[in-house]
């Protein structure tokens, strides 16, 4: 058995994740088609790494079918300044978006948690944008295995 | 087919609070992607959309995309002035709507 305990485990957490998604190998999400959305999202304003955009994501993802991400900007929420939307995408699924929260001063604070699917280990990117325009991104790597000793 | 929704929202709170609002529907999320047994794919469904008002008024709303969670779970935050009505609606990709509604009073 030349094949590790820990490879053979992960190989069929992305198989099982991947027969959920129907993938053959091909027709996956790709690094411009992120950019394309970021593009279209922002209306072609340069983003800002960071700053008071924060994606929170687990380093290692148990289960392929529910990982929980999180989003969150600093941002007074008034009137005159608040967080608009947040796109949330990634980078190697069959198609890179997966959410986008658009909030109001209402809100109280510009942050929104869901439940995500992830083919496979990969980049998962965040993108906001303010009522006056601004723009930040930022992105996190999430390793996607079946569980036990993990990835 | 949606099922029920449940929503988690304090009951009373100070006003101008800021209160942290977990929403979570039963739903399949069909994405599109997979095959039946005869290799045919089954067709998308999901909810793709999640609106949260107050009083009327929108207060948070989501875009959904087939790489949501089957069984959303949204959560999200809302800043309370006044007493009212929470009004939930969640719309899949037939145009059929579910709605939640929870009331929320004002301590003092």
């Amino acid at each position: 058995m030349n094949i590790s305990r820990r490879a053979w485990l992960s190989t069929s957490a992305a198989a099982t994740a991947a027969a959920f998604f129907g993938i053959s190998g091909s027709a996956i999400a790709s690094i411009e088609d992120v950019e394309k959305l970021i593009s279209e999202f922002g209306g072609g304003a340069t983003a800002e790494a960071g700053g008071p955009l924060k994606l929170t994501t687990p380093e290692i993802a148990e289960n392929g079918n529910s990982v929980p991400v999180s989003v969150s900007v600093e941002s007074p929420m008034t009137d005159d300044d608040y967080v608009e939307s947040i796109l949330v995408m990634a980078g190697d699924n069959p198609s890179p978006d997966i959410a986008t929260f658009h909030f109001t001063p209402a809100s109280g604070v510009a942050k929104a948690s869901i439940r995500m699917r992830l083919a496979k280990t990969q980049d998962v990117f965040a993108v906001a944008k303010t009522n006056s325009g601004k723009l930040y991104k930022v992105s996190n790597n999430v390793k996607v295995t079946i569980g036990g000793c993990g990835g | 087919m949606a099922g029920k929704p449940r929503v988690k929202i304090p009951k009373s709170v100070t006003a101008g609070d800021v209160i942290t609002i977990k929403t979570l529907i039963k739903h399949k999320m069909e994405s599109g992607q997979r095959k039946d047994k005869e290799g045919n794919t089954i067709p998308r469904d999901i909810i793709n959309k999640f609106e949260a008002s107050f009083n009327g008024s929108v207060v948070f709303s989501a875009d959904l995309d087939p790489a949501v969670s089957a069984n959303p779970y949204i959560e999200f935050s809302a800043r309370v002035e006044e007493a009212g009505t929470f009004m939930m609606k969640w719309t899949d990709d037939a145009g059929t709507v579910t709605e939640f509604s929870k009331d929320i009073a004002i301590k003092g």
